[in-house]
């Protein structure tokens, strides 16, 4: 076990350090001079000058990404320019709005998507089966930016049953928040539920055929007892790692929820910065969100060790 | 796979997997629509029944009518009409994009998995940093910083897109590699370079057809997506994920704005995932 944390950590530790380097390159990919578009209306050379000096960007661009990767290991993401805040303290803001929302997600996801693969395997082939399966390609296929907006259409607009938009913190008031959140969670969990839907079932679809359950049934055990305690936790293993790797496509998704739903999130915030040239809340954002996923499938990999003793080794 | 001598004489792989695709109804269906797609977007001067970026002041969001099947948005625009040629961005996007990231991927895959040692782990660094950023955020990002534009986003989709492509050819390729056919045409003293072209990458077309099938639909997505937020095709001109930007301001008073273009969205996603689903079925025996 440990030999397989030190290797997979030593793994990530290039990843993380190209992540970076792909972060810190793309400020290159800029057309112009960086510091013209800093400075805005100003066009005094010798404020451009203080400012390329300011910002190091009279150095060579190696050594530009040193310092700036020190800064960013002490914690000093940069300043967003727009908000004149710190991005490290615009990250801690937000970051937390996202994370209840894709949790909450999660949980749509997890509700909708493993009983649908259940059915879908245990039923293979009949009316079930391809009802869970034509739910699943209609969650692959449609943009959930579409589907927001289809649902504030009918349950704000028509039925006025829930606001179109707007965040309430859990901590504030948990009814006003839950109705807040619901509708852009749900889309959000759609397009997962149906990823889901499908992990499950080709997992119990092998399950289902392994030798243990045979064993079970002929054992004489209740067939839902088979399903789900002989072949559902086997088949669990490979779709929660699954999951992990899935959490990409919730920060994805989460950009464009929040978008319709104006929730004042991680998406948000990228969005906003993209269209005010804060570039370095744009990097900074970015390079949170990737760590983030770097550790998850990290930490979703020593699960998976540790659940499946063949593979400790 | 390895094709046996006696199946190669019985019938061409292509012929069968036509045979086998042929099959599924699902498929098929998705192939028709995608080839009528692709038809309309084409012909779309011909088709629409109005210029697209027309205006009309006396027609502000008017609901379907006889005259407008889909109805006006909100400068009285034909949505039917931009619907139509809302088309050419989408599937251009989904298009080109999409050969970038084979154009791309593809070589660098095949190099990975052929040459390995240093130039495989390099490689095989720079697509797991690559994977590691979420797709649509690296393709915002990546968008922001190239300006937004149509071509730019094209760009964009497309290198987001291009790791997936040099894992799966370069694991493929790990897998021809080893096969008794490939250590043949070593034996008999066939430089590398046609070894990797001829004898390895023809066997591993059918996986990266696949793929590629999948992709056109996530980049179909992805472009609306950066439309929708304003990183892609810029107005006047007509995109399906624009479109549904300024149908959300009206949603209360005009929602056929956004219905349309939505829905056209799903139907070319839809397609495009039906096509690959089946493509997989037909072209792998393996897989159920």
């Amino acid at each position: 076990m440990l030999a397989f944390l030190t290797r997979r950590l030593l793994q990530i530790i290039p990843t993380i350090i190209i992540v970076s380097m792909l972060i810190f390159g793309l400020q290159q990919l800029l057309p112009g001079d960086p510091a013209l578009i800093m400075a805005g209306e100003e066009r005094d050379p010798q404020v451009l000058a203080e400012i390329r000096h300011q910002y190091r960007l009279d150095e060579p661009v190696p050594v530009q990404y040193v310092y700036w990767i020190k800064g960013v290991m002490s914690g000093n993401l940069g300043e967003s320019m727009r908000l004149k805040a710190s991005v490290g303290a615009l990250v801690r803001e937000k970051l937390p709005v996202t994370l209840q929302l894709a949790t909450m997600a999660l949980i749509i996801a997890l509700g909708i998507g493993i009983p649908a693969g259940i059915v879908s395997a245990v039923k293979k082939e009949t009316a079930w089966d391809y009802a869970a399966n034509l739910f699943a390609l209609w969650g692959l296929s449609t943009p959930n930016f579409w589907l927001g907006i289809l649902l504030i259409f009918l349950f704000s607009v028509t039925l006025g049953w829930l606001p179109a938009s707007g965040y309430v913190q859990m901590s504030e008031n948990w009814k006003q928040s839950l109705a807040t959140s619901i509708m852009p969670a749900f889309v959000l969990g759609n397009a997962l539920a149906a990823v889901l839907m499908r992990h499950t079932r080709s997992a119990m679809l092998q399950a289902m055929g392994a030798d243990y359950v045979r064993t079970a049934r002929a054992k004489g055990l209740e067939e839902s007892r088979v399903v789900l305690k002989h072949a559902l936790r086997n088949a669990m293993t490979p779709v929660i790692t699954l999951l992990a790797l899935d959490f990409g496509t919730l920060l994805s998704g989460a950009v464009l929820t929040e978008q319709i739903f104006s929730i004042p999130g991680f998406g948000k915030l990228i969005v906003d910065s993209v269209f005010n040239r804060d570039y370095a809340v744009v990097q900074g954002v970015v390079l949170v969100t990737s760590s983030l996923y770097i550790m998850l499938n990290l930490l979703a990999d020593i699960a998976y060790v540790l659940v499946n003793p063949r593979l400790r080794g | 796979m390895a094709t046996t001598a006696t199946e190669l004489h019985e019938e061409n792989p292509w012929a069968r997997a036509w045979r086998r695709l042929k099959r599924r109804k699902g498929a098929m269906a998705a192939l028709v629509v995608v080839v009528l797609l692709i038809a309309i977007a084409i012909l779309a001067p011909w088709v629409a029944p109005y210029d697209p970026t027309k205006t009309s002041f006396g027609a502000v969001r008017k609901a379907p009518t006889w005259a407008h099947w889909f109805g006006t948005d909100e400068v009285g625009r034909d949505v039917l009409s931009r619907v139509i040629f809302g088309a050419r961005a989408s599937l251009s996007a989904g298009l080109v994009s999409v050969s970038i990231a084979v154009g791309a991927g593809v070589p660098l895959g095949l190099l990975a998995g052929y040459a390995g040692g240093w130039v495989d782990a390099v490689l095989s660094r720079i697509v797991d940093a690559m994977l590691a950023i979420p797709f649509l955020i690296l393709a915002i990002a990546l968008s922001a910083f190239l300006g937004p534009s149509l071509s730019n986003a094209m760009i964009a989709i497309g290198v987001t897109a291009t790791p997936v492509f040099v894992r799966l050819t370069r694991g493929q390729t790990l897998g021809a590699k080893v096969e008794d056919y490939v250590e043949a045409a070593r034996a008999v003293g066939n430089p590398h370079w046609r070894i990797a072209l001829r004898h390895v990458l023809p066997n591993i077309v059918p996986p990266l057809l696949v793929q590629a099938s999948l992709a056109i639909a996530g980049a179909i997505i992805a472009e609306a997506a950066l439309s929708f937020l304003g990183l892609g095709q810029q107005p006047p001109a007509p995109s399906w994920g624009s479109m549904l930007n300024s149908a959300q301001r009206f949603i209360a008073q005009a929602p056929w704005m956004a219905f349309w273009p939505g829905f056209a969205i799903f139907f070319a996603v839809l397609s495009f995932n039906l096509l690959g689903d089946g493509l997989r079925d037909a072209l792998d025996p393996r897989h159920k």
